[in-house]
């Protein structure tokens, strides 16, 4: 074998080391999820459970009703994509294949409208959802995201690609537009579909202002709502907060692991929308 | 991937996602079981479930869901929930927020249930029962009261060699400084948390002058009165008997307690139960509680606590007044207490032989005779965490005394703007 | 024939955008316009009681915001998180997009998705997970430090701290996301560059100054536009973190925002910092396109 050159010894350390300071609070969440309560506090930190425990997450489900917020998230979230994805999918093919008058301007004017950010929003947005009673339900979380100009913006590129000549033939043998878009659009656009639904999934279930605000009922506590919530009232329980923080991020790493490549891909594609 | 398989599986899930939220909308209706939704705060939203078993079975019709919040969350929660119209039907609120919720109209008046039941208005402490009126009307029923008074490790006090706890302010600078010049340069004569606003506020109810004046239409904080109690607080930051720190900042108040980090604390009656309960059996003798000190003899100290209230917009008024009857019985009171140490405010509690023994509650008892209201304004709970902010800035230096009391003034009178307004308002009619 | 066609097909594309449009407008554009009215007002929890008690104060909000010192403190602090949040966020996804596009790079995919993995991660609860790693004393950061002979920092305490600790904090969650894109803009640097460059005798570095970072600066640019943008929507990191505190030190404009809104419920005077806070970025984000555009232009 050759000897590694210093220059790759180097590159490949400085990577190494790098990600372990980087996987390390993560790393460490983990290990302090199975310790017992108060071993966490101790000088100097411990690494690994000297006695693992599932005690923490037992106590998460039986008392601090996590079951119910996991529940909560994942229809939250579920829901969300799948109805985002009905609209932004039909929304972006129809600006990209679609003719009609003034096309090209509303989407200039939905490019622009990105600049705001969604905080503005907020204030009347709660009180128009008071006022059609959506405010503490899961629809008052759902609503605002049902269609986003970003994913309308990621379908339509990817759309663009679509040959005319087969939407084309296909209307010459007399297939409706609707019957066009089920059998011939969506399938040529799966991959970008996929890429969009791992993003609003990502996205709705790390989304932590808006359901703050929108549910005050416990019962329909998303993860993230109800974890800031218990990490006000059990400031010193480091062991269970670190079992509530793993049952919050584990479902979304395993997304994003099982759909890396479809994810890396929509956020380069992302990237070139300036 | 199939495509009518794909387009259909979207569908369905469609279909199942508007299901539930449909079932969600509509389930709470039907059935002859009234439910009741209650929130409470902390510790006690904890614990109130463990009372509820009996109030199921004697009120087989009736079921109790509690819903705890944070306290550090839970006014902002409970204004947000009455924005939304989601107000609980009956909910702990601590007694100074219930001016605000009056003033919003999202309380249900008393008075008439009141008169045909149990409570009984003359078995509380007056000072006590007196923040639950307004307008000359009953808003809540006290659930426990808070004041706050010194807690001291008496092993700390003698050996610097100070025999008695203080009861004045004179003697009081003299202990501190006393254990301050025994102490080790990391360890302090007294904690005063930063995010805690309670302690400046009962050295300021000791002074003759109001905290607003006009009816509450205008800030007081630049009179003499409040500047006293302000560089009273103040000091004992500047002579380092007090560390410039908030309590989340401590890993864990009782233990630092224990090590002795800190001899005096000015804290409430929870905490009475908690220092039974987390300092080591050796520690047990070695701390007490006393009355607040005043700036010439005892003084005064918050009438702080909770009440139970029950909301306007609540569809189950009837059961939730049952529910607030039940928990104010003395018995209940008392079993409440055993599990939180939060104090009944009820006098025939007091009476209770293990109440009555408990040496750790009898400054409490005392200091309960010595209790005043804060000005029942609205707007108050933001005048005080201005007051907190304010008084942070004036402990860690940044501030004199004299700009931190016009600062308030400017901010209290900002916040009260409306208030002058509306008042004004229904001056002309 | 063709007509016909046409003008159905015209018909039928609304369909499709409709529903997606119609979501945009009543729950995004609807709102944003009300907000600016709404900033207009005086509207607050007695205005939610009865709408009798509301007052059209026209600009008083923003005159009012701006002669408040805690408004130019949350400025003071956002511009301090996005000043040096943003610079030390790009360099570290650049070095790390450098590295990991080295031929001398062993196990890429391995080294990249460890070095992304905080980004898919949640807010929230990686917060609670650094409050712990910089807790002062019982921290890892500190018990670091005191190898390295270090005092130990009251990180999330002390008012000069706890802003750097949130840097410290928003960069591990956010690098990862821009090394992605700069990785892809990197592989899309054409390698015969680097070989002309290599005969023209240019050192490692030089090939970086004069081939990598030229050819990169378009992507870099929107890169840096858009973190600056998200950075200035501070919030979730101090909620769970630091509350704003110690001595509102962390406290940011969209915490002002929340905290006017949903907590004290100051609607009006919430959604003029909700506008102050869009002027800003908007005028951030024109500047830097301005900027941009006559760097490329040259």
């Amino acid at each position: 074998m050759i000897v590694p050159k210093p220059a790759a010894l180097v590159v490949n350390g400085v990577l190494a080391s790098a990600s372990i300071v980087v996987l390390f609070p993560l790393l460490w969440m983990l290990a302090a999820s199975f310790m017992a309560p108060g071993e966490a506090s101790t000088y100097p930190p411990p690494l690994v459970p000297a006695h693992p425990t599932l005690a923490n997450y037992r106590e998460l489900f039986a008392h601090a009703g996590m079951g119910r917020y996991l529940a909560n998230s994942v229809l939250l979230a579920v829901a969300a994509t799948a109805l985002s994805l009905v609209f932004n999918v039909m929304a972006g093919y129809a600006f990209a294949k679609l003719r009609f008058r003034g096309r090209e301007q509303l989407f200039r004017l939905m490019l622009g409208a990105l600049v705001i950010p969604g905080q503005v929003a907020m204030v009347p947005l709660f009180l128009l959802l008071k006022h059609m009673g959506l405010v503490n339900t899961y629809g008052g979380v759902i609503v605002p995201a049902l269609a986003s100009i970003f994913g309308i913006f990621l379908v339509r590129q990817y759309a663009l690609s679509i040959p005319d000549e087969l939407l084309e033939a296909a209307r010459i043998d007399g297939a409706s537009e609707w019957k066009i878009f089920v059998a011939i659009v969506v399938p040529l656009l799966s991959p970008i579909i996929v890429t969009l639904a791992v993003f609003t999934l990502l996205g709705t279930w790390n989304d932590f202002m808006w359901p703050l605000i929108v549910l005050s009922d416990q019962n329909l506590y998303t993860l993230p709502v109800a974890l800031a919530s218990l990490s006000r009232e059990h400031v010193q329980d480091n062991e269970l907060m670190m079992a509530g923080a793993v049952l919050t991020t584990l479902p979304v790493l395993i997304v994003f692991l099982s759909l890396q490549r479809y994810y890396m891909q929509g956020l380069m594609m992302g990237a070139v929308k300036g | 991937m199939s495509l009518r398989g794909s387009a259909r599986r979207v569908v369905a899930a469609l279909a199942l996602v508007l299901l539930a939220c449909l079932a969600s909308a509509c389930s709470r209706q039907a059935s002859d079981v009234t439910t009741v939704r209650f929130w409470a705060m902390g510790r006690e939203g904890e614990v109130v479930t463990a009372l509820l078993p009996e109030f199921e079975r004697t009120h087989p019709t009736v079921r109790v869901v509690v819903q705890q919040l944070p306290w550090t969350a839970a006014h902002e929660k409970l204004l947000t929930a009455f924005a939304g119209d989601s107000t609980p039907d009956i909910a702990q609120l601590g007694n100074t927020w219930i001016p605000e919720f009056v003033a919003l109209g999202a309380l249900a008046p008393l008075d008439a249930a009141i008169a045909k039941s149990s409570v009984d208005p003359a078995d509380y402490f007056p000072g006590i029962w007196n923040t639950n009126i307004v307008g000359g009307r009953a808003f809540g029923v006290p659930w426990y009261v808070d004041t706050r008074l010194l807690f001291y490790r008496r092993d700390i006090l003698d050996a610097a060699g100070i025999h008695a706890a203080p009861t004045s302010w004179p003697e009081w600078t003299r202990a501190l400084a006393a254990i301050k010049a025994h102490a080790a340069p990391d360890r302090y004569a007294i904690l005063l948390p930063l995010n805690e606003v309670e302690p400046l506020l009962a050295l300021a109810l000791q002074q003759d002058d109001p905290l607003l004046r006009d009816g509450g239409r205008y800030g007081n904080f630049e009179s003499a009165g409040f500047r006293r109690a302000l560089s009273f607080y103040v000091d004992m930051f500047r002579q380092g008997f007090a560390p410039p720190v908030t309590s989340s900042q401590l890993s864990n108040v009782w233990n630092e307690f224990g090590r002795g980090t800190f001899a005096f604390y000015i804290s409430g009656p929870w905490n009475i139960g908690e220092f039974e309960r987390r300092l080591p059996a050796a520690l047990q003798g070695a701390w007490a509680t006393a009355p607040l000190p005043g700036p010439d003899g005892p003084g005064a100290s918050t009438a702080g606590g909770s009440s139970l209230v029950v909301f306007e917009k609540s569809p189950a008024k009837d059961a939730a007044w049952q529910l607030v009857e039940y928990l104010s019985r003395p018995d209940v009171e008392l079993r409440f207490r055993e599990m939180t140490g939060d104090l009944p405010p009820r006098r025939s509690a007091w009476r209770d032989p293990a109440l009555a023994a408990d040496a750790h509650a009898r400054a409490f008892r005392e200091q309960l005779e010595r209790v005043k209201p804060t000005p029942k304004v609205p707007e108050w709970e933001r005048i005080a965490d201005e007051m907190r902010n304010v008084a942070e800035r004036a402990a860690r230096g940044e501030w004199t005394v004299d700009e931190a009391a016009r600062e308030l003034d400017a901010r209290a009178n900002r916040i009260l703007e409306k208030r002058r307004w509306m008042l004004a308002r229904m001056a002309r009619g | 024939m063709a007509s016909s066609r046409s003008s159905g097909h015209r018909y039928v594309a609304w369909w499709f955008v409709a529903p997606a449009l119609l979501v945009i407008g009543v729950f995004f554009v609807l709102p944003v316009v009300a907000a600016l009215a709404i900033s207009l007002t005086d509207f607050d929890i007695y205005a939610l009681a009865d709408l009798s008690n509301l007052r059209i104060v026209g600009f008083r909000n923003y005159v009012e915001l701006l002669q408040r010192p805690l408004f130019w403190q949350a400025l003071g602090n956002t511009l301090y998180f996005v000043v040096v949040g943003v610079p030390l966020s790009l360099g570290a996804s650049l070095g790390a997009a450098l590295l990991l596009n080295s031929k001398l790079a062993r196990f890429r995919p391995f080294f990249r998705t460890a070095l992304f993995a905080p980004v898919v991660t949640t807010v929230v609860a990686v917060a609670v997970i650094w409050r712990y790693l910089l807790a002062t004393r019982y921290g890892w950061l500190n018990y670091a430090l005191g190898t390295l002979g270090i005092a130990p920092v009251d990180w999330l305490g002390d008012p000069h701290f706890a802003m750097p600790a949130i840097i410290l904090f928003a960069v591990w969650k956010n690098f990862g996301y821009n090394m992605i894109i700069l990785l892809a803009g990197l592989q899309n640097i054409p390698e015969e560059l680097y070989e002309a460059a290599r005969i023209d005798g240019a050192s490692a570095f030089e090939r970086l100054r004069f081939v990598t970072l030229p050819m990169l600066a378009p992507i870099l640019s929107i890169v840096a536009i858009l973190t600056v943008a998200g950075y200035f929507q501070l919030f979730a990191e101090p909620y769970v973190m630091t509350q704003g505190g110690p001595l509102q030190s962390t406290l940011s404009v969209l915490y002002l925002m929340y905290e006017e809104g949903f907590k004290w419920w100051n609607l009006g005077s919430a959604s003029a910092v909700a506008f102050l806070l869009f002027i800003l970025i908007f005028g951030v984000t024109a500047v830097q396109t301005r900027f941009a555009r006559t760097e490329f232009a040259r």
